[in-house]
């Protein structure tokens, strides 16, 4: 690991101080990401700005939805009693992501900020645009099994790793961010970002400022599954993963959320796929018909062109098992 | 970690410069004192250093450690509790598992420094005594092990597992011990010597 300098931050406002003195400074908090690309030479920061001493980890009730603070970790917001209950997609999908030790360092704002896991951004001696801009991307015609599908350039075809974040876009929840020039807040939605020309972005977040707190609105939604499809039963990146709710009235569908993991840049929110739902009565045929729509744009790049296939049947499968027909 | 390069090295010469700016706004008589003596290696080695202590199976540690230091390496380079192990070094295998605060964590995906004020308990504080934690007993028995080398590791997570009340059967232990991994196979021996701790009903 390259040398740096580490303050332990115990103040919002000192912490970022410290980050706006210093170029290639960070926060760190549970690590678990940071801290392994530091040791493979991919990140470099000359200062690491310890935020784990601040406030942030509260997860409580708010205008009816939840407030779950950075800090949480993820197996705490994963055990919570009311996340379990009232946004069961949460729990699942941070419970498929990682291991149980990960989780139990791992927090909510650093899940967000985990950068890709293409093995290219990992190997320093291969080019690529998010860890060197203008390097090219190795992916791209090399082996590509693990990346994009929807919304890739050439620029770049890395995906999006977490599983937090796939059910955080179902749910429409919102990431408040504090920085030097004040607070603001950021819908799920726009947080992460599509690579265009500058992969090194993987969200819009600026470098100054810090991930305060994940909002997420009440739910309607009665009947929930999240899919997830890798390579091993547990602890393994998704192929292919699903966050799928609907709110159902006896066999009709009032409302759907739908968004996937493991095809994009981003968390990918499937709003056709969900608008062709509203109003149908649950079958196999409507959900096919979903999944169809969602897959309009889809591209394979070679060795990932399975998920072509694979995407589709996750879709229908993770609507078959939340709706349980 | 990195070994201290011999060679001059203009990154850790500016390291040097720009820590010394701000040792004047965190210890001004030590850095400027320093600083009038030029003892430039000092200064960076008092600044690069940074406090911390952590209580280690019992018995608390104060010190000043290079933050590059991960509380793996604290443990077994600093320290000499070797029962730790160094596996993957990229939180991929789990040999590295320690309790924090009762929680169990990734050693090598930690910075000791980020542990400060904390209680670590490592494999070494887990017997009482001469006498076997009820888990190490177990292992033993149902030989959970070939080569051993993951065995601390899935011993600190198996531990946790129960505690975390997450061993409630086969599928359930599998599920949250997927983090430590077993290069041997020794995977359904050491489901079995959970499942009998757990059905002891000890509390562990």
């Amino acid at each position: 690991m390259k040398q740096f300098q580490y303050i332990r931050s115990v103040s919002q406002k000192a912490a970022i101080s410290a980050i706006t003195q210093e170029p290639t400074a960070k926060f760190v908090a549970g690590g678990t990401n940071l801290l392994d690309l530091m040791k493979r030479h991919v990140m470099t920061p000359e200062r690491l700005v310890d935020i784990n001493k601040l406030p942030l980890r509260d997860i409580k009730e708010e205008n009816k939805g939840l407030h779950i603070g950075a800090l949480a970790l993820n197996s705490t917001v994963a055990e919570h009693a009311s996340i379990v209950k009232r946004f069961p997609l949460l729990a699942e999908a941070l419970n498929a992501g990682a291991s149980a030790q990960l989780r139990n360092m791992a927090t909510v704002g650093g899940n967000l900020m985990q950068r890709t896991r293409c093995p290219y951004f990992y190997d320093t001696t291969t080019p690529c645009n998010k860890r060197e801009p203008g390097t090219g991307c190795s992916a791209l015609n090399g082996f590509n099994r693990m990346h994009a599908i929807f919304g890739a350039t050439p620029h770049c075809i890395a995906v999006n790793p977490s599983d937090m974040n796939v059910a955080l876009m179902a749910l429409d929840a919102s990431v408040q961010v504090s920085g030097p020039k004040g607070d603001r807040i950021i819908k799920m939605q726009d947080f992460h970002r599509l690579p265009g020309d500058q992969p090194e972005k993987d969200t819009i977040l600026d470098k100054n400022e810090l991930i305060t707190a994940v909002t997420i609105p009440a739910s309607t939604l009665t009947h929930n599954h999240y899919l997830k499809v890798r390579d091993r039963n547990s602890y393994a990146f998704a192929l292919v993963s699903v966050a799928a709710g609907l709110t159902l009235d006896g066999k009709t569908i009032k409302a759907a959320r739908l968004a996937m993991g493991g095809v994009a840049h981003k968390p990918w929110r499937l709003t056709a796929a969900e608008q062709s739902l509203q109003g149908k009565q649950v079958s196999i045929e409507a959900f096919q018909q979903a999944a169809d729509i969602a897959m309009q744009g889809a591209k394979g790049y070679e060795h990932n062109d399975f998920k072509l296939k694979l995407a589709p049947n996750t879709i229908v499968e993770a609507l078959k098992i939340a709706s349980r027909i | 970690m990195e070994k201290e390069n011999a060679t001059p090295n203009p990154r850790r010469d500016f390291l040097k410069k720009s820590s010394l700016i701000t040792a004047v706004a965190l210890t001004p008589t030590a850095a400027i004192k320093a600083a009038d003596n030029q003892l430039d290696e000092r200064i960076a080695q008092a600044i690069e250093n940074v406090p911390c202590s952590i209580e280690i199976n019992g018995t608390k540690h104060t010190m000043k450690i290079d933050p590059r230091i991960t509380l793996l390496d604290l443990l077994r380079e600093r320290l000499h509790l070797t029962g730790t192990k160094k596996g993957c070094d990229y939180g991929q295998c789990g040999a590295c598992t320690v309790h924090v605060d009762g929680q169990r964590v990734n050693s090598c995906l930690t910075l000791a420094v980020m542990n400060d004020g904390k209680k670590v308990t490592t494999i070494e504080g887990l017997a009482n005594g001469s006498e076997l934690h009820p888990m190490q007993a177990a292992f033993i028995k149902h030989d959970g092990f070939q080569c051993g080398y993951c065995t601390p590791g899935q011993i600190m997570s198996a531990v946790a597992c129960i505690r975390e009340g997450h061993a409630d059967n086969e599928g359930e232990i599998r599920e949250f011990m997927s983090g430590n991994i077993c290069r041997c196979g020794a995977y359904p021996n050491i489901v079995a010597a959970i499942q009998e701790v757990k059905k002891g009903g000890k509390n562990i």
